[in-house]
């Protein structure tokens, strides 16, 4: 080894990170070569000494303190989320809990920018038909209240069954209509089971799918006139909504599976009931 | 009454404001879900708060301002905790620096780009600290106040690298992951940041004599 190469792997060497051959080879330089040596010493007595003194600032006790009690309104956060009654889900998100700890920074206008225009976007591609907007909320929210409430407190299913032939008669008999029930266990969403609903003052049919271990909710009623018959998919609380309509019947679905999922279930769906 | 969102609202979900403070909002079936999160939690907080000062450390030197500091470590610990599900390595202390690392550095890119990369500041390179021999520098280098000039003047890599290696004594396979940096140009980089420190310091001195 010259003394080039040794200058080269001075850190590594100093720093104990070489393998251990090339590291006989220096130290057989260092015995060879004073100058070199000589620099070695002094640049590893330099390092030591800079790093020891190099001051180390400890966390204050307060940031400790600020860090749990974040976590802690974090976590409560979640809490509201899964055990919340019906009427807190149209704010589910804990407005203030978790302080934006970086809001002194001109935070990312480009963010808000981006928001604007995915929101804008949204308008453009999907929502071409203006409603009131409390209405439109109320019904989302109604959707995904009803879904989460229906995956708590074993109300999933009023009848439970993988037999279209069970939960179709089941609800017509308990409804006004006859919704259409599809089979879609070969497609990889079986029917687990039915289930009667409340949701706009009046009842409608749920009938509950099952994607790996997700569940999707299907809400299902006759069209009524104020019923849009635009095709939707909506993100809400991580909840994806998909909405369409076949002319007699308004349907939503709603589920926490991926939102390609939920287009292919809605297609599925599509083409199963066109068939009956 | 059925009708679709309406865009109003749609924007809303996506509103930059609450957009960082949105908790995925999960259905538990369980009655112990509660009490699951509560030992994630202080799963959570075992694994993670010993590193507390060394964080703080790290967010210090890079940001160079308490406040700043602060505001980085608490968010990074937030989005730990969130992320904490997908963490299965048994190092904590690097896992937790590489969030930090990479919360300081949005703040820093957003405060100037140009404090990031390594720059040759021909100034402070003014001639004369030559005449500073080693044991010149050695006299004083258990200065910390002179230390910490010097080191505030360096490229925020090259203090990150620094911090890392002085003061958490991490390997360089861990200096690596956490900088992001192919694990063949740690030496380099550590070299040629110890290397500027003592040019730094060799300057300084050599302007108080």
């Amino acid at each position: 080894m010259n003394c080039e190469e040794a200058t080269k792997l001075m850190d590594g060497y100093l720093d104990s990170e070489l393998d251990p051959i090339t590291s006989q080879k220096i130290e057989q330089h260092l015995r060879e070569c004073p100058k070199c040596d000589q620099a070695y010493k002094i640049h590893g007595s330099l390092i030591r000494v800079i790093g020891n003194a190099t001051p180390y600032y400890k966390a204050p006790a307060e940031l400790r303190e600020q860090i749990q009690s974040s976590l802690r309104d974090a976590v409560g956060a979640k809490d509201k989320g899964g055990i919340g009654q019906p009427g807190q889900l149209s704010v589910p998100r804990p407005q203030g809990e978790r302080r934006p700890v970086l809001s002194h920074v001109p935070w990312n206008w480009l963010a808000l920018a981006a928001a604007i225009m995915s929101g804008a976007l949204i308008t453009a591609v999907f929502l071409p038909r203006m409603r009131p907007p409390n209405a439109d909320q109320f019904l989302a929210t109604q959707l995904i209240a009803s879904h989460v409430r229906s995956l708590m407190a074993n109300h999933l299913m009023d009848v439970p069954s993988s037999d279209q032939h069970t939960v179709k008669p089941w609800l017509d008999a308990k409804l006004d209509f006859a919704a259409p029930v599809a089979d879609l266990s070969s497609q990889g969403f079986p029917l687990i089971g039915g289930r009667l609903d409340y949701l706009n003052n009046h009842s409608v049919a749920a009938l509950v799918y099952q994607k790996r271990k997700h569940f999707i909710n299907l809400f299902i009623w006759p069209t009524t006139p104020e019923d849009s018959t635009a095709q939707t998919m909506v993100e809400r609380e991580g909840y994806h909504l998909v909405h369409w309509s076949d002319g007699d019947f308004t349907y939503w679905a709603v589920s926490d599976v991926n939102p390609s999922d939920l287009q292919n279930f809605k297609q599925l769906f599509e083409q199963q009931t066109a068939r009956h | 009454m059925a009708l679709p969102l309406k865009a109003a609202h749609a924007s809303e979900t996506e509103d930059f404001e609450s957009s960082r403070n949105i908790v995925k909002f999960t259905v538990f079936k369980g009655s112990d879900q509660n009490h699951a999160q509560k030992a994630e939690l202080a799963s959570f907080e075992e694994a993670l708060l010993p590193h507390l000062d060394a964080a703080h450390n790290l967010a210090r030197w890079l940001l160079r301002n308490e406040q700043d500091a602060e505001d980085v470590v608490q968010e990074a610990y937030l989005r730990a905790f969130k992320s904490f599900g997908g963490f299965h390595g048994s190092n904590g202390r690097a896992w937790l620096l590489t969030i930090v690392r990479n919360t300081s550095y949005t703040l820093l890119k957003k405060n100037s780009a140009a404090d990031l990369t390594t720059t040759f500041d021909d100034e402070i390179h003014a001639p004369g600290h030559e005449s500073v021999s080693p044991a010149t520098i050695l006299e004083n280098s258990e200065d910390a106040e002179l230390i910490r000039e010097a080191m505030d003047e360096l490229p925020a890599e090259f203090r990150e690298i620094l911090v890392l290696r002085h003061q958490e004594g991490l390997s360089y396979k861990e200096i690596a992951d956490i900088a992001q940096i192919p694990p063949g140009t740690v030496m380099s980089r550590l070299a040629r940041a110890r290397g500027k420190l003592k040019e730094y310091l060799a300057a300084r001195i050599g302007k108080e004599k």
